[in-house]
């Protein structure tokens, strides 16, 4: 495993923590984590203040029910779970879980580019972006957060290079023009609270086809 | 939150036990539970261990009694109702009555694996559907108990509890706040004054277990 330079801020790792980080973000969190040492270490530690301000809460008596109905319960059998997938290959184990344990369906971009858009709703997108070696990915900006992290290969720009496990956080103010390195095709994971603005690549008014 | 009763400021010190070398030999199911493991592990800790190892329900009751009117507590800040946090607390304890086979003392101290159960659940509960969660480690589960590492989680748990003492109101409140949900990542971005650095001290104990731990089995 190659070292890992970029890593998730803690204003991101927190809201993780506590839950109110929007569901495309939160996926790439966890599939970083599940690659980042480091990171796996903070977001315990945000766990382990989590658990003292659950200690310092101000209890509130349960109602007399509530244990007994529990204490009855504990011999009952439970149903089974839902399966949980494994790392496949260069997708950690909470990407296979978006892409219900299969391959990802890839559509193209043109130009040798792909998607396979794992989840879009109100709160954001988060998709697969398949990038051949040594192409660039259309400039754009964005009208929100957008967290890129890479699964494979690598690409670079304007702010810095970005190998697999490395995460590139982009902000409304920053236009950019990643390019994959040469070598192998770079694959990302990449989510968004808002569409991305394509400068020049995709025209405007194909946008709403390829729901980007 | 201000004017705390002298009674309500014992109420949330952490419990005994929790500052190594402070057995409660009082507490009869304490000592009863403790001939086993060493006294300087807190309560909490015991009574998991408990139900983990001997599916003891005894200690998860003792555990229901500790956590439960917390949970309530702690779920109906964030705006549910009685009854809603009581199904939620119900919902909580009884994963980490079947959960309890993952639960690893040097990695997490009890509160903070029931804090990560509870905001699973709100938010799979919020969203129907299951929230994105990091993939386990692949490593073998230790079979003994390495109580230095254990008691330094719970140690570093005591500092934060003393730090948090030391904030000012507003400064607790917005703490609070962050760890409830109730603020957005843009708005802990913005929120400063949040002492982000109190963890750090955890963060390298956290590291360094996960070091030991996956020594030798990833290649690097």
């Amino acid at each position: 495993m190659t070292s890992i330079v970029h890593h998730i801020p803690d204003h991101l790792l927190l809201s993780y923590a506590s839950g109110s980080l929007p569901q495309p973000f939160s996926l790439v969190v966890a599939a970083h984590v599940s690659m980042c040492d480091e990171c796996r270490a903070r977001l315990g530690a945000h766990e382990g203040a989590g658990g003292v301000l659950l200690e310092r809460s101000d209890p509130i008596i349960l109602s007399e029910s509530a244990k007994n109905s529990i204490l009855s319960r504990l011999d009952d059998t439970v149903a089974e779970l839902e399966p949980v997938h494994e790392r496949s290959g260069i997708f950690p184990s909470p990407v296979m879980q978006a892409l219900n344990g299969l391959p990802p369906k890839w559509k193209s971009l043109g130009m040798g580019a792909r998607q396979s858009i794992l989840e879009e709703n109100n709160e954001g997108s988060v998709r697969l972006l398949y990038i051949p070696a040594g192409q660039a990915v259309p400039d754009h900006g964005h009208n929100g957060l957008e967290l890129t992290l890479v699964l494979q290969g690598a690409f670079s720009d304007e702010t810095g290079r970005y190998g697999a496990g490395d995460v590139e956080i982009a902000d409304a103010d920053l236009e950019h023009t990643p390019t994959a390195e040469e070598g192998e095709p770079c694959i990302c994971l990449a989510a968004t609270d808002a569409s991305l603005r394509f400068n020049s690549w995709v025209p405007r008014l194909l946008q709403p086809l390829f729901r980007i | 939150m201000t004017n705390l009763s002298c009674q309500n400021f014992v109420e949330r010190r952490p419990p005994a036990g929790y500052h190594a070398l402070a057995a409660s030999a009082n507490d009869v199911n304490e000592r009863d539970l403790s001939e086993k493991t060493p006294q300087t592990l807190s309560d909490q800790t015991l009574w998991m261990l408990a139900v983990r190892d001997r599916r003891d329900k005894r200690a998860f009751s003792q555990l229901f009694d500790f956590f439960g009117p917390r949970l309530k507590g702690f779920i109906m800040r964030g705006g549910a109702t009685s009854a809603e946090a009581e199904d939620i607390v119900q919902d909580v304890m009884l994963s980490v009555w079947h959960k309890a086979a993952s639960f690893d003392p040097h990695r997490a101290q009890v509160s903070s694996w029931i804090y990560q159960i509870a905001r699973n659940r709100q938010v799979d509960i919020r969203r129907k559907t299951r929230r994105p969660v990091p993939e386990e480690l692949k490593v073998e589960p230790a079979t003994e108990v390495d109580s230095e590492q254990i008691i330094a989680l719970e140690q570093e748990a005591a500092k934060l509890h003393d730090a948090l003492e030391t904030l000012s109101d507003n400064q607790r409140l917005m703490v609070e706040k962050a760890y409830l949900g109730e603020l957005s990542h843009s708005e802990i971005h913005a929120e400063t004054g949040l002492p982000l650095g109190t963890i750090k001290s955890r963060i390298r104990l956290g590291l360094e277990r996960l070091r030991h731990e996956l020594k030798g089995t990833r290649q690097s």
